[in-house]
């Protein structure tokens, strides 16, 4: 046999996707440690390392190209998935991640992520999630909470703030998750799912800005209250959370859901048991939305992962695979001379 | 048996002449478009040559009858050359009145107007705001007059077939297509080749659109009503083979050809916006020839996207129009930063704002040259012809690659839209342009994504996939050489200088301009794009008076050609005609501190030969 004439690979490891650039986050910037599990994640994946391109747009956040030793593209303000599309469509072998922010995604980019959410183009989102403008110094941002008092919003904003997986499963978005910065084994677990996924994946990660937003998602993260207020999905197990796991999400009559006490007659088993793959968002987005009812928890981890949908990409070019099938290759000469021509002697 | 020996009608008379100009004009919903291309295919295939204007509102169907839904297309063909599609028309077709009234002034005095009198009820003529009927108050006297029931007619002729009135009524646009065939003397074959076609699937209207042709064509065989038909000779063009071209058209064959010939795969980024969508709907068609089409969320997008997919290694483009083009200015700078091949199409159109959606203008010149922030240089291409639109779309392809830069192609509706004979190419001939992408790193250090080639300043392109030359580029300020992110004082004036040293380096692709007819004297006219044949055909007919006149038409606006300036020195005047307020004017003055003179206009529709020669004398102080 011959493979053991074969030069023996070399497996890619975290410093095999660090660059030689300085790090330009403020110190104790949630953004390190998204660095960080995306760093690690990278070479468990079995993918070469010249197959990735990182694309982004503005922000603090979209400084991630800069720190990745893949392909890298930094765009322009909210455009990195429009250029990541121009980028999947040429080249669908190529393994292509945007890192963005709140700003980035939400508001100028809105429209681009939306769409390529849509088109369900194979590319993972990463949104960087901290509720504030910073790069830019502290204005309040599309997911900051109503009356959020900033620069630019001293007597309190008064607009009402998109829950971004909510926005992204009603475009339909065919693979949605939650993850939060500090939490490095969850986080990196769902990179891995993310990256797993072969249509569009779009994780928010929720981000820590200690310089202009500290405490963004103090709620979640402070050791005493966290489990109280965040609910972990796992598919298949039941929608259970509480200190002491004696809390769960069960279904109404009406269709709702409700938060019940276990005990007193009420087991596991009248549970929501969690179906990521449903292939109809309507499910994944009420869990989203349950957050903001009070004494609900707010869902970390896969909410939907559906992955019967083929890729914009594969579709574009199985439809020029299919024309030339039928047509045969283009002819240069007889295009230009299609049509009604004559002759001048 | 008869004895009686027939006597055969007075024929009527037959008169060779060299050119015509005719204009179909009716609703929008009287498929007037249709009628003039048809017209159009068949006198080119008969071997005219040909000029076309077609000139429709933006509305697709602006309340029926009334003013603001006229649309026309002009055709001029002619046994000589055509350079434009003419001042005024020899025969104009009117649908109804208010197509009656917003035509009838370019019609020359003694010239034939058939009229579908079908359509002249009082509530037709309210409609177009006329309080008397002009085909009874003598107003139209001036004119050959032919009022012919095309209502009426066709409905006769079509009758035993059984369609419903509405359908019926649609087809008398081919009732007068056939009586323009016969007034001059051409086969309805083309066009019957082409209902064939189109309606191959609806035998029924297959035949009642030949029977409307044909029934009109007969109806002046046997009424001799115009006692005169015309015939004019096939023109003397170069031997080749030749087909009809749009300006749009022309660009999307120009870029399948710029894909073959590099080998790049052909990405179109676009957003559906008048009157550039023509080239998406073409590229569209071509997936045979690997080519993919995007259409984007939106203009932002649709430039964006081709970023992407010429950083992937794809030839890209972009097409838009004026506030298209307004929306990708941002994106437009981030190709100039991180030095990557894209050509940008602007079909301009008349504004500011929506302007003026289906009427051509000139006034994105000082956009293209200017409107991004900072300084951001791109080479700019304007076609002067429709047909040219084919090579400028692959000579921006060429210079995008080897220069690695943006490059914008300025085109407009009246290239756009309009057609013209072109002589296809042999395809052997265009020579190839291989892309070599950089596969090992360029340095000991490794692969540095800003060394540059020294006689273009172009980087190397470098796509990812390829081992070892993994690299990071963006929008923000970065080193020379190894793109790092660098905001020191120096390297960014070093930046700036070096791309704008690129943009200039383009001039080696220039040639030199020679002006066209006279080599020195009294007047140059400089001007650039659609405006081409107007020019032509104003100086030609000036210098046949004697006047000393030059013509130099800039096909490269950024960079200028090298010998610009001295050639503008040979001159006592300099004239430079635009559609726009003077934006090339404002250049030249600018660049060469030459004392033009402008002639602008500034109404949605290209020069007319006249207003140019009368400019002309007027600079000549004659």
């Amino acid at each position: 046999m011959s493979t053991a004439t074969l030069p023996p690979i070399t497996p890619l490891t975290k410093k095999d996707f660090q660059t030689d650039q300085e790090v330009r986050w403020c110190p104790g910037c949630g953004d390190y440690a998204i660095l960080s599990a995306v760093q690690s994640v990278f070479p468990e994946l079995g993918i070469k390392r010249e197959n990735f391109v990182v694309v982004s747009g503005i922000g603090c956040s979209s400084r991630f190209p800069y720190y990745m030793n893949t392909f890298g593209f930094h765009t322009i303000h909210g455009r990195a998935p429009a250029v990541a599309t121009g980028i999947k469509a040429i080249r669908p072998d190529l393994e292509v991640w945007v890192a963005t922010g709140d700003g980035d995604a939400l508001s100028i980019g809105g429209n681009h992520t939306i769409h390529m959410l849509r088109r369900n183009v194979g590319i993972k989102v990463l949104l960087f999630n901290n509720r504030i403008y910073g790069l830019t110094k502290g204005q309040y941002s599309p997911t900051s909470e109503f009356n959020k008092k900033t620069k630019s919003t001293p007597f309190g904003s008064v607009d009402r703030p998109f829950n971004p997986i909510s926005l992204a499963i009603g475009a339909e978005a065919t693979f949605v998750a939650r993850s939060v910065d500090v939490f490095q084994a969850h986080l990196k677990d769902t990179l891995k799912q993310a990256a797993a996924h072969k249509g569009s994946a779009f994780v928010e990660i929720l981000q820590n800005c200690n310089i202009f937003n500290d405490g963004a998602w103090f709620s979640l993260t402070e050791r005493d209250a966290r489990s109280e207020h965040v609910m972990q999905l796992e598919h298949g197990k039941p929608l259970i959370f509480g200190k002491n796991r004696d809390k769960g999400i069960r279904r109404k009559s009406d269709g709702d859901i409700e938060v019940v006490q276990l005990g007193n007659g009420i087991a596991e088993s009248d549970l929501v048991v969690h179906d990521a793959h449903h292939p109809r968002p309507s499910y994944a987005f009420l869990l989203s939305h349950m957050e903001h009812r009070p004494g609900f928890p707010t869902p970390i981890g896969v909410l939907r992962a559906w992955d019967d949908l083929p890729r914009y990409e594969d579709v574009m070019n199985q439809q020029i695979k299919d024309v030339i099938a039928k047509r045969g290759p283009g002819d240069l000469a007889k295009l230009l001379r299609a049509g009604d021509t004559w002759e001048v002697r | 048996m008869s004895t009686i020996t027939e006597v055969p009608l007075p024929k009527h008379k037959r008169e060779v002449i060299d050119q015509a100009v005719i204009r179909f004009a009716g609703d929008s919903g009287d498929g007037m478009q249709i009628t003039g291309s048809q017209f159009t295919n068949t006198v080119a295939l008969y071997g005219n040559d040909i000029a076309t204007f077609p000139d429709f509102p933006a509305e697709i169907r602006a309340p029926a009858g009334t003013l603001p839904g006229v649309s026309g297309y002009q055709l001029h063909f002619a046994s000589n050359d055509v350079y434009t599609p003419g001042d005024a028309v020899d025969v104009l077709i009117a649908m109804n009145p208010a197509a009656l009234k917003m035509n009838v002034a370019d019609l020359k005095a003694n010239g034939i107007l058939i009229v579908n009198s079908d359509a002249f009820a009082a509530n037709d003529l309210r409609k177009a705001q006329m309080t008397s009927n002009p085909l009874e108050d003598h107003s139209l006297d001036k004119y050959r007059l032919f009022s012919v029931e095309l209502e009426r007619l066709t409905k006769t002729a079509l009758e035993h077939l059984g369609l419903d009135a509405k359908s019926i009524s649609r087809c008398k646009n081919f009732f007068a297509l056939g009586m323009c065939y016969w007034l001059y003397n051409r086969s309805m074959d083309p066009t019957v080749r082409w209902i064939e076609t189109k309606f191959k699937n609806k035998p029924l209207l297959v035949e009642a659109n030949k029977l409307a042709m044909k029934a009109g064509y007969s109806y002046c065989e046997a009424t001799e009503a115009f006692q005169i038909s015309y015939e004019i000779p096939p023109a003397k063009l170069s031997p080749g083979v030749y087909r009809n071209l749009s300006g749009n058209q022309a660009l999307a064959l120009g870029f399948v050809t710029a894909s073959q010939k590099s080998g790049l795969r052909l990405f179109q980024g676009s957003y559906p916006i008048t009157p550039a969508s023509d080239i998406l709907h073409e590229l569209s068609q071509y997936k045979d020839f690997g080519v993919m089409t995007f259409q984007a969320e939106d203009e932002i997008a649709a430039i964006t996207s081709s970023i992407g997919a010429a950083y992937a290694g794809a030839l890209a483009i972009t097409t838009t129009s004026g506030p298209g083009m307004a929306l990708k200015t941002e994106a437009l700078g981030l190709a100039v930063a991180v030095e990557i091949p894209l050509v940008i199409c602007d079909i301009q159109r008349g504004g500011p704002s929506t302007g003026l959606p289906t009427k051509t203008e000139q006034a994105d010149l000082l956009q293209a040259l200017f409107g991004r922030n900072s300084e951001a240089p791109i080479p700019i291409i304007a076609p002067a012809t429709p047909s040219d639109c084919f090579w400028a779309a692959l000579e921006a392809s060429r210079i995008a690659i080897k220069y690695m830069v943006p490059v914008i192609i300025l085109s407009d509706g009246y290239l756009a839209n309009g057609a013209e004979p072109w002589r296809v190419p042999d395809v052997a001939q265009i020579p190839d342009f291989p892309v070599r992408f950089a596969t090992e790193p360029n340095s000991p250090e490794g692969y540095l994504p800003y060394k540059r080639n020294p006689d273009t300043l172009a980087r190397p392109w470098a796509v990812p996939g390829t081992p070892g030359l993994e690299h990071r580029i963006g929008g923000l300020e970065k080193q020379d050489v190894t793109g790092n992110i660098n905001y020191e004082p120096l390297n960014h004036e070093h930046m700036v200088r070096i791309r704008a040293a690129k943009v200039a380096a383009v001039v080696q692709e220039i040639p030199d301009v020679v002006p066209v007819g006279d080599a020195e004297g009294g007047l140059l006219i400089v001007a650039w794009g659609s405006t081409h044949g107007a020019i032509t055909a104003a100086m030609n007919a000036q210098r046949a008076q004697g006047r000393k006149i030059g013509h130099v038409h800039l096909r490269y606006l950024n960079p200028l050609p090298a010998n610009l300036g001295d050639v503008l020195q040979r001159y006592k005047k300099v004239l430079v005609p635009e559609l726009n307020m003077g934006q090339l004017l404002w250049v030249l003055r600018a660049k060469y501190l030459v004392d033009a003179i402008g002639l602008n206009k500034i109404q949605g529709r290209p020069f007319k030969q006249a207003e140019l020669e009368q400019k002309i004398e007027e600079v000549l102080g004659l």
